[in-house]
């Protein structure tokens, strides 16, 4: 099963943001009220590990372990990146979570978790239906 | 043991999220990003003529696998190596959420929030239910998330995601310092 080491990758990066709390609701109120530096601490030291790998994979030309050029697609930049991240931003303070932590967060017992799951689809596809009427 | 069951602190728990990036690239040639995976729920649950969702999911389905991965993963560091303790939140973010009405520090979500009686509630509602559509609409909308823009793009150095989880944070704060208050309230 080909996919079968990315469901492994999975598991440890949900395992990772349970043990790292910050999948907590409790953890993002801090974080937006500038009351420690946990949240500052993981987000950035995991963009500075981020950064030095990709840097050193571009310089050394480095390969996929089946021998694949490695290719990254360049984001680019719409109104959305804007307007959406902002909507983003509201309900992350609301709920506390991104869509990595809706899933670690069921999978840690907290069932409910699940309606706000159930609703991000429902925001995604409304997207969807909407998107040739939003400003991009 | 104790390593397991400890909460672990930011310069353990950052790093490691970090080398997701080249293990994903590494692994399979993939660019590290989860919001991509409501995409494909609907893609895949949703009967629908709308043009964004049809395309080939199964050829992305490894996201699909490894959100489900995270399930399991969640699972294990949550129930079966579950911390024992409160998160050691700071003095004054304990203050601070206490004047939002929380007085439950037991978990990672508070208790009195995040219920299924507390969906009847205009609060709960708010919170889960309209908190949820935007998280989905809002990251569609960007094109990407925390883990997609703020750690995939900004390792890669692509300014558009520097924009995009500035407007994040810009959100949050607006949330946690103007809304919030109101909501809970209700």
């Amino acid at each position: 099963m080909k996919n079968f080491k990315f469901l492994v990758l999975g598991i440890v990066f949900g395992f990772i943001l349970i043990k790292g709390e910050v999948i907590s609701w409790f953890r993002i109120q801090e974080m937006f009220r500038f009351q420690s530096f946990h949240m500052y601490g993981v987000i950035c030291s995991a963009i500075v590990i981020g950064m030095i790998s990709i840097f050193i994979i571009k310089k050394f030309n480095i390969k996929t372990f089946s021998g694949a050029e490695i290719k990254i697609a360049p984001k680019e930049f719409t109104k959305g990146n804007i307007i959406g991240g902002l909507l983003f931003g509201l309900g992350w303070a609301m709920t506390g979570a991104c869509p990595g932590p809706l899933y670690a967060l069921i999978g840690s017992g907290s069932l409910i978790v699940i309606v706000i799951l159930l609703s991000a689809v429902f925001g995604t596809y409304m997207y969807g239906v909407l998107k040739d009427k939003l400003p991009h | 043991m104790n390593f397991l069951t400890q909460p672990w602190p930011w310069y353990i728990t950052g790093p490691l999220i970090g080398l997701m990036v080249p293990l994903l690239l590494l692994f399979g040639n993939k660019a590290f990003g989860i919001s991509s995976s409501l995409r494909h729920i609907c893609a895949m649950c949703i009967p629908t003529n709308v043009k964004f969702f049809k395309y080939d999911w199964k050829a992305e389905s490894w996201n699909l696998i490894f959100a489900l991965g995270m399930i399991v993963g969640g699972c294990i560091a949550g129930i079966v190596f579950k911390n024992p303790n409160n998160i050691a939140l700071s003095e004054s973010a304990v203050t601070s959420i206490s004047t939002l009405g929380i007085t439950n520090f037991s978990g990672l979500i508070p208790a009195e929030v995040f219920t299924f009686s507390s969906l009847l509630t205009l609060k709960g509602f708010i919170l889960m239910v309209v908190g949820g559509f935007l998280i989905g609409f809002g990251t569609r909308y960007a094109n990407g998330c925390t883990s997609g823009h703020a750690i995939m793009g900004m390792s890669n150095l692509q300014w558009p995601s520097l924009v995009s989880t500035c407007c994040f944070f810009a959100g949050g704060l607006l949330m946690t310092w103007v809304i919030l208050p109101h909501i809970m309230k209700l």
